[in-house]
C-alpha cells in the first residue's frame, strides 16, 4: 500500500512540476537560443489530399477539447455552482468532448495515415513528427475511452476529484493533489499521465507551434517596414 | 510626404537571348541547399506560356494580390485578417509541390559503377525528397522552353485574355519572348500582409523585402499571398524563402548575381525615391488600367531641390541622392517611359520594370506597303509586329496598349535614328519628333540601350552598414550569419531542438570508384 502510494504521488504529485519546469525551461530556451527552430512544420507543399479536411478536423476538435480541459479542470467547484450543477457539468464534458473527440480523432487518423503512408511526407518527416502524432493518437483515445468509464458514475464525482487535482496543482499542493487521484480509475491515471508527458516533449517537437497563435495579426498593419 | 529610396531594377526583355545564365547563377549562390531544390528566385520562363508555378498568373485560381472592395478599401485576395487565420490550418489557396515540380536528380554514379553490359549505362532520374526512383519527368523548371509543350496547353496563359488566340496556335503566326522573373521586392507587397507573425518586412533605406527567419513559423500564407509567386517554402527547414535581392551585395554597392553575370546586360539597378504616404492610396486606385500611370505619380524627381530637401529631412543620405539623380531605373521607367511594371493589376506596386520586346514585322514581304506612324515615315506602325501589342499590354500595363506601343515606338524611334546617323550620315531629328524624344534622351538611349555600360547599367549606392555599428572595433571577429544561436551555424552536432541535424540527406548514394 505505502508503495503504491509513493508512485501515486511521485506521477501526480512531482512529474506534473517536472514535466511543467521542462515545459516552460525547455521552450524559453529554445525560443531564446533556437528561433530557426520554431515553426509549425507544416507538410502541405508536398502532399494536398484530403489535406485540408484531415488538418481541419484535427485542429479544430483539438482546440475544442483542450479549452473544454482547461475551463473544466480549473474551474472551481464554488464558481461553476452558480450556474451549472456537477452532474450536468459532466454531462456536458462527456457530450461536447465526444462530439469534439470523434472530429479530432478522425482527422488524428487520417493524418497519421498520410505521414506513414505518402511516400513524400514520410521521407521527410522527422522521428518526432511520427511520435507526436502517435503520442496524441493514444492520448484521444485514453481520453474517449474515459467518456465510457464515466457513465457508471454521472454525479460528477471523478470529474470532481480531477479537478481538485488539477487546482492543486497549479495552486503547488503536490501532496493534495496525488491524494485526489488516488481513487479515480486506471484509465484517468493513464490520462493524465500521458497528457503530463505530451507537456514534457513539448519544447522538443512541432508542438511548440501552439504557442505562436498569430493573434498580433489582428492588430497589426497590413505594411511592415524595418528601419535599420 | 515620407521619402524612401529604394534599389529598383529593369529588364530590357528586347535584349534577352533566355540563356537562364541569371537562373543558374542565382540558384548556385542562395537555393543549392535541401529543401529548395525546386525554388527559382530567379527563373526564366517563355512567353507565352503556363510558366511557373503552373499558370501563377490566374489569380482567379491561386487568388494572389489585392483587391479593392466595394468601400475603396484594398485586401489581400486570400482574404482579410479574419479568413487568413481561419485558413491557417490548412492554406486552400496554396500550390502542391507539383505545381513547381518534383525535384530530381540522376543516378550518375551508375555510369561510373554499371558493369559491363550490352547496351550503354544510362543516369536515371531519382526524385531527392523520397529518393526514388522516377520513372517519368512530368514536369520541371523551364518545361516550355522555346515553346515547348502543345500550344492548347500553352494557350492557358492568362495574358491571351480578351484576345483571339487561336490564330497564334499557327506556325506562321506564332510568336515568343522571355521573361526572366525575380521577387518584385513591391512598395506595396500582398506577402507582407497576409504574413501572420509579421516575418515578412521591407526594409526603408533600400526596399528589399525580406523574411525573418527567426520569426517565420511556416503559416505558408504568403505563398499564396504572392501573385507572383515568388516565395517558397523550404521543406526541410519549414520556412518561407525568396529572393533577397543580394542584399549583402547590394549594401556593398555591387549589384545582384543575376543582373552581374548577365550575359546580355539587360539588367538596370538603380535608386528610385518614392513619396511611401502615398502607397495606399495609388494602390487603391479605382481602375486597373490607371495603376501604371498611378505609380508613376509616387517616383519622385531626384533632381527636384524640393524633393533633395525632403529627402535629406526623412534621413536619406546624400550618396544615395546622387545615386538617384543618376539612376538607369529612374532614365528607363520615368524619364523615357520605356519599362513598364509587371501586372500592375495586381496592386502591389512592384518595383522589378520591364522594357517590352520589339519583335520581326508580321507582314515583312509586302514591306513596300506596311503603313508607318509619324511624319518620318519610318517607324512602322506597332501592331504590325509579330507579338501581338495586347498580349504585351496584358503583360504589363493591365491592358492598356497605349503604354506599350509608346515604348516600343520609342525604341523603334531610337534605332532609325542612330542608324540614319550612322549609315546614311543624317540627322534623323523628325522621328524622333514623332515619338516625343529629344536627341539628348536618344542619344543616351542609344548609350544605356546598346552600349550598356556597367556603370551605366549598375548605380547602386553603397549601404552605409557601418553607421549600424556604433563601435566597429567591437565587431572584429565577429559570427557572419548565424541561425541566432550563438556563433553557431545552426549544424552543430548536438541538437536537442531540432531533433534531425541540419545535415544533408544523402538521397542518391554516391560511390567512390578507383
Amino acid at each position: 500500500m505505502l508503495e503504491t502510494s509513493n508512485l501515486n504521488f511521485l506521477l501526480f504529485g512531482i512529474y506534473p512540476y517536472i514535466a511543467i519546469t521542462v515545459l516552460f525551461i525547455g521552450s524559453w530556451i529554445r525560443y531564446d537560443r533556437e528561433p530557426y527552430s520554431w515553426k509549425a512544420d507544416s507538410s502541405q507543399l508536398l502532399d494536398q489530399k484530403g489535406f485540408r479536411l484531415a488538418s481541419n478536423l484535427f485542429h479544430i476538435g483539438i482546440i475544442f477539447i483542450l479549452a473544454g480541459h482547461f475551463v473544466g479542470l480549473l474551474m472551481p467547484e464554488s464558481i461553476y455552482h452558480h450556474f451549472i450543477s456537477s452532474a450536468d457539468k459532466q454531462l456536458l464534458a462527456m457530450v461536447s468532448g465526444g462530439f469534439f473527440g470523434v472530429l479530432c480523432l478522425i482527422g488524428l487518423v487520417m493524418l497519421l495515415n498520410r505521414r506513414l503512408n505518402n511516400p513524400r511526407v514520410r521521407a521527410v518527416s522527422k522521428s518526432s513528427d511520427i511520435f507526436v502524432l502517435v503520442l496524441l493518437l493514444v492520448q484521444l483515445i485514453l481520453g474517449l475511452l474515459t467518456i465510457f468509464a464515466s457513465m457508471d458514475h454521472l454525479d460528477g464525482s471523478v470529474m470532481i476529484l480531477l479537478g481538485i487535482w488539477a487546482q492543486s496543482i497549479v495552486t503547488l499542493q503536490g501532496v493534495q493533489a496525488a491524494e485526489a487521484m488516488v481513487t479515480v480509475g486506471l484509465i484517468y491515471k493513464l490520462h493524465v499521465f500521458v497528457g503530463l508527458t505530451m507537456l514534457l516533449v513539448f519544447p522538443f517537437t512541432r508542438l511548440v507551434h501552439v504557442i505562436s497563435v498569430p493573434v498580433k495579426y489582428f492588430v497589426r498593419n497590413y505594411q511592415i517596414v524595418r528601419q535599420r | 510626404m515620407k521619402i524612401r529610396s529604394q534599389i529598383g531594377m529593369v529588364l530590357n526583355l528586347d535584349k534577352c537571348i533566355g540563356c537562364h545564365t541569371c537562373s543558374i547563377t542565382c540558384k548556385n549562390v542562395w537555393t543549392s541547399r535541401e529543401g529548395v531544390e525546386y525554388a527559382w528566385f530567379n527563373n526564366v520562363e517563355t512567353k507565352p506560356g503556363i510558366g511557373y508555378p503552373k499558370n501563377w498568373e490566374d489569380q482567379d485560381k491561386w487568388n494572389g494580390g489585392w483587391v479593392r472592395k466595394s468601400d475603396g478599401n484594398i485586401e489581400p485576395k486570400i482574404g482579410g485578417k479574419y479568413r487568413v487565420l481561419a485558413n491557417i490550418f490548412a492554406n486552400p489557396d496554396m500550390p502542391e509541390i507539383d505545381d513547381y515540380y518534383e525535384p530530381f536528380d540522376f543516378d550518375y554514379q551508375h555510369l561510373h559503377t554499371s558493369p559491363e553490359v550490352k547496351h550503354q549505362p544510362t543516369a536515371r532520374p531519382r526524385s531527392v525528397i523520397t529518393g526514388k526512383r522516377m520513372e517519368k519527368i512530368e514536369w520541371g523548371p523551364n518545361w516550355e522552353e522555346i515553346l515547348g509543350t502543345e500550344f492548347e496547353k500553352r494557350s492557358k496563359d492568362k495574358n491571351f485574355d480578351n484576345m483571339q488566340k487561336q490564330m497564334y496556335g499557327e506556325f506562321e503566326n506564332t510568336f515568343m519572348m522571355y521573361l526572366p522573373r525575380l521577387c518584385e521586392h513591391c512598395l506595396n507587397p500582398t506577402c507582407v500582409a497576409s504574413c501572420p507573425s509579421g516575418a515578412i518586412y521591407k526594409r526603408e533605406e533600400d526596399g528589399i523585402v525580406l523574411i525573418d527567419q527567426e520569426k517565420c513559423r511556416g503559416w505558408r500564407m504568403c505563398i499564396s499571398g504572392c501573385p507572383y509567386k515568388k516565395i517558397y517554402y523550404n521543406w526541410k527547414s519549414g520556412k518561407s524563402e525568396k529572393c533577397i535581392f543580394c542584399y549583402p551585395r547590394i549594401e556593398a554597392g555591387q549589384p545582384t548575381v543575376c543582373s552581374e553575370t548577365c550575359v546580355g546586360r539587360i539588367r538596370y539597378l538603380g535608386v528610385i525615391l518614392y513619396d511611401a504616404d502615398r502607397i495606399k492610396e495609388v494602390a487603391s486606385t479605382p481602375s486597373e488600367t490607371d495603376l501604371y500611370e498611378k505609380q508613376l505619380e509616387v517616383f519622385l524627381d531626384p533632381n527636384d531641390p524640393a524633393i533633395i530637401a525632403q529627402a535629406r529631412k526623412d534621413g536619406i543620405a546624400d550618396s544615395v541622392i546622387e545615386a538617384a539623380q543618376k539612376s538607369p531605373v529612374y532614365k528607363l521607367a520615368i524619364d523615357w517611359k520605356l519599362a513598364l511594371p509587371l501586372h500592375p493589376e495586381y496592386r502591389t506596386l512592384p518595383m522589378v520594370w520591364y522594357v517590352p520586346s520589339l519583335s520581326p514585322i508580321q507582314s515583312a514581304v509586302d514591306s513596300n506597303n506596311l503603313a508607318t506612324i509619324g511624319k518620318a515615315g519610318v517607324i512602322p506602325d506597332i501592331r504590325a509586329l509579330r507579338i501581338p501589342l495586347k498580349y504585351l499590354a496584358n503583360l504589363l500595363t493591365a491592358g492598356d496598349e497605349e503604354p506599350v506601343a509608346r515604348a516600343l515606338e520609342r525604341l523603334l524611334a531610337m534605332r532609325a535614328y542612330k542608324r540614319a546617323e550612322h549609315v546614311e550620315g543624317v540627322e534623323d531629328l523628325q522621328v524622333l519628333e514623332d515619338v516625343g524624344l529629344t536627341k539628348l534622351q536618344a542619344d543616351e538611349m542609344y548609350r544605356y540601350l546598346a552600349i550598356a555600360n556597367y556603370e551605366d547599367r549598375f548605380v547602386i549606392p553603397s549601404g552605409h552598414r557601418e553607421m549600424n555599428v556604433p563601435e566597429a572595433y567591437a565587431e572584429k571577429s565577429g559570427c557572419g550569419f548565424t541561425f541566432g544561436n550563438g556563433c553557431s551555424d545552426g549544424a552543430s552536432g548536438v541538437n536537442m531542438f531540432g531533433g534531425k541535424k541540419v545535415a544533408k540527406r544523402d538521397v542518391i548514394k554516391t560511390v567512390n570508384v578507383g
